[in-house]
């Protein structure tokens, strides 16, 4: 709907006022930063791609996290804050009775590919399995209640899987065992790069495309977004909402899981508080791509990556603040506020007037 | 043993007393239709045929068989499509995916496309965009698309919900033709309308719905010569 500009002064109140100042003030400290960090000149072109690479690889990962998020939000209009434990259960699991023992045999470096296969397959399992008892416990008999109610079920659900976890299997730091086939750095056309972080890369792009050709192609995909339109009618085609419902939590739980042995892959270490930082940061991804939205989610994932690795370094470093790379979560969560003032929808969401019409 | 039969069906919302207690039958083959004015219970009817809403008492028979104990989705397997009220196309979907949702239920592939070319044959628009966003279609065409996707579920039984709502007078007439050809070629059909001027031309009988509780039921004829018809659903004085 387009006003006149009577209309749209006559509409203009104090808020938009104040909004406008944050928005002027963050360009300028972004513009002030950029500047003072390019004139001062601290790193190489070869430090800034390295960065970019590692923001790259992060960002993968916040993709593939943040499409369960995205899923589950276009079916249900709930935001599944247990998501991160979802990520969590499989991957520490996989650890402590798959990648460790197997490691102690001597198998994990002598056969690194079955051995990988053996705990992503493992980590899926575990994950989709907590993922579909969740909802079924939890969620499911909550299905007609308001909003806000099964929100409040998910933080708690999230609480839950972390203190089940560390009491199964203990609160310390459990170390995931190196691949020697992928410890080194691979050169391609003069930039080095980790062999982890392709491999990270690589699966991640594969997941990706492989759910969309299944959100897309299948007839469970299809009927997938049949629900997520309306689920009264998607049942009167004979649809099975209930079945849909528990397919969408397992999908973006299997995703979860491959992101989780990627991610100790990545860092090496798991731990039952590992799904809380990476879930925030893949919802904040699946937000600024717009949330609902699967190719928004793998692009808001990437984008968040890219932008925490390059952003503290670029428009901090110049300001002179001190350690500036320490601030990457920092960078986060403000472009989480953001776009929550700013572009609520996200990158490529629908205003959610729309979606709910 | 009539194709549908419902026996005193009480349904609610939330505490509201919707359903006070219907009592009809569509005999295989027929075209009835229901009509009422605004808010007399004839979405909530049709509703609770397909299972969306369950009648707190009552029953309601599909050849003879008890539909309480199945699912709304169950229940399309039973033979029974409905045509949504305002339509309910899935308008993100593309028109082919829409179709492909309406035959949801079945594994036939060969007879899937056989129907696919009849819904075409039947409505040339929907074929012309097939590959189009379901939401970018004009009114008259969802319309199409929403009856083309309960077809595609090869019903017995189809429950059409106002088709002719928001549709300019060239297309109702359009759609009237649409329920006959589609009923000639042997699907029951229960019609909700508040156009009771063309439904009354199309069905075989009907039923006149007044604030939850049927006060008449005729053959369409019959109806149309009833001066109380007359006089509150035909405009005529």
């Amino acid at each position: 709907m387009r006003h006149t500009l009577g209309q749209r002064l006559e509409r203009f109140n104090y808020l938009d006022v104040v909004l406008w100042l944050f928005r002027i003030g963050i360009i300028v400290v972004i513009v002030w930063g950029t500047v003072a960090t390019i004139l001062d000149n601290p790193y190489s072109m070869r430090n800034w791609i390295d960065l970019l690479l590692t923001g790259l690889t992060q960002g993968s990962l916040y993709a593939l996290i943040a499409l369960g998020y995205t899923l589950v939000y276009g079916v249900l209009l709930m935001i599944n804050f247990a998501h991160g434990e979802f990520f969590m259960s499989g991957v520490f699991t996989a650890t402590v009775f798959v990648a460790i023992p197997l490691n102690e045999a001597g198998l994990w470096n002598r056969h690194p590919i079955p051995c990988l296969l053996l705990v992503t397959v493992v980590a899926m399992a575990v994950s989709m399995a907590i993922a579909v008892l969740t909802e079924r416990v939890a969620y499911r008999p909550l299905r007609r209640a308001p909003r806000l109610i099964p929100l409040i079920t998910a933080i708690g659900a999230s609480f839950f899987w972390q203190y089940f976890f560390r009491g199964l299997y203990g609160s310390g730091i459990t170390a995931f065992p190196t691949v020697q086939a992928l410890a080194g750095k691979w050169t391609v056309a003069g930039l080095e790069i980790g062999k982890t972080d392709v491999v990270v890369m690589i699966s991640s792009i594969l997941l990706l495309i492989g759910l969309y050709i299944f959100v897309m192609q299948t007839k469970t995909g299809k009927a997938m977004r049949a629900v997520s339109e309306d689920k009264d009618v998607a049942a009167l085609m004979g649809i099975d909402v209930d079945r849909v419902i528990v397919i969408t939590f397992a999908v973006g739980a299997a995703l979860a899981g491959a992101a989780g042995i990627l991610y100790a892959m990545l860092y090496r270490q798991v731990n039952f508080f590992m799904g809380f930082y990476p879930g925030l940061k893949a919802f904040t991804a699946a937000v600024l791509g717009g949330i609902g939205s699967v190719p928004g989610a793998a692009l808001g994932g990437l984008a968040l990556g890219m932008f925490e690795s390059i952003a503290p370094n670029l428009f901090l470093e110049g300001l002179g603040i001190p350690g500036a790379n320490q601030l990457k979560d920092v960078v986060a969560f403000t472009m989480l506020v953001l776009i929550l003032m700013f572009r609520p929808q996200g990158i490529l969401g629908e205003r959610l007037a729309e979606k709910k019409a | 043993m009539p194709m549908l039969e419902l026996q005193d069906v009480h349904a609610y919302y939330g505490n509201i007393h919707a359903l006070k207690g219907i009592s009809l039958t569509v005999e295989e083959g027929e075209i009835v239709t229901l009509i009422g004015a605004n808010g007399a219970g004839k979405t909530t009817t049709l509703r609770t045929i397909s299972g969306l809403l369950k009648p707190r008492q009552g029953k309601v028979y599909l050849e003879g068989e008890d539909l309480d104990q199945y699912k709304a989705h169950e229940i399309v397997y039973k033979g029974v499509a409905m045509v949504p009220e305002g339509r309910g196309i899935f308008a993100k979907l593309t028109v082919a995916e829409n179709l492909d949702m309406g035959a949801y239920s079945r594994r036939d592939k060969k007879g899937i496309a056989e129907d696919l070319e009849r819904v075409f044959e039947l409505f040339p628009r929907l074929k012309e965009r097939r590959n189009q966003v379901a939401g970018t279609l004009s009114g008259g065409e969802q319309q199409m698309l929403a009856t083309a996707r309960a077809l595609m579920a090869r019903p017995r039984l189809l429950l059409m919900d106002e088709p002719s709502m928001g549709l300019a007078p060239v297309l109702v007439e359009d759609v009237f033709d649409r329920i006959m050809e589609i009923n000639h070629e042997g699907t029951t059909i229960l019609l909700v309308e508040q156009n009771a001027h063309m439904a009354l031309q199309v069905a075989h009988r009907g039923y006149v719905l007044q604030t939850g509780e049927i006060v008449l039921g005729d053959t369409a004829d019959g109806l149309r010569q009833n001066p109380m018809v007359q006089k509150a659903y035909l405009g005529m004085e």
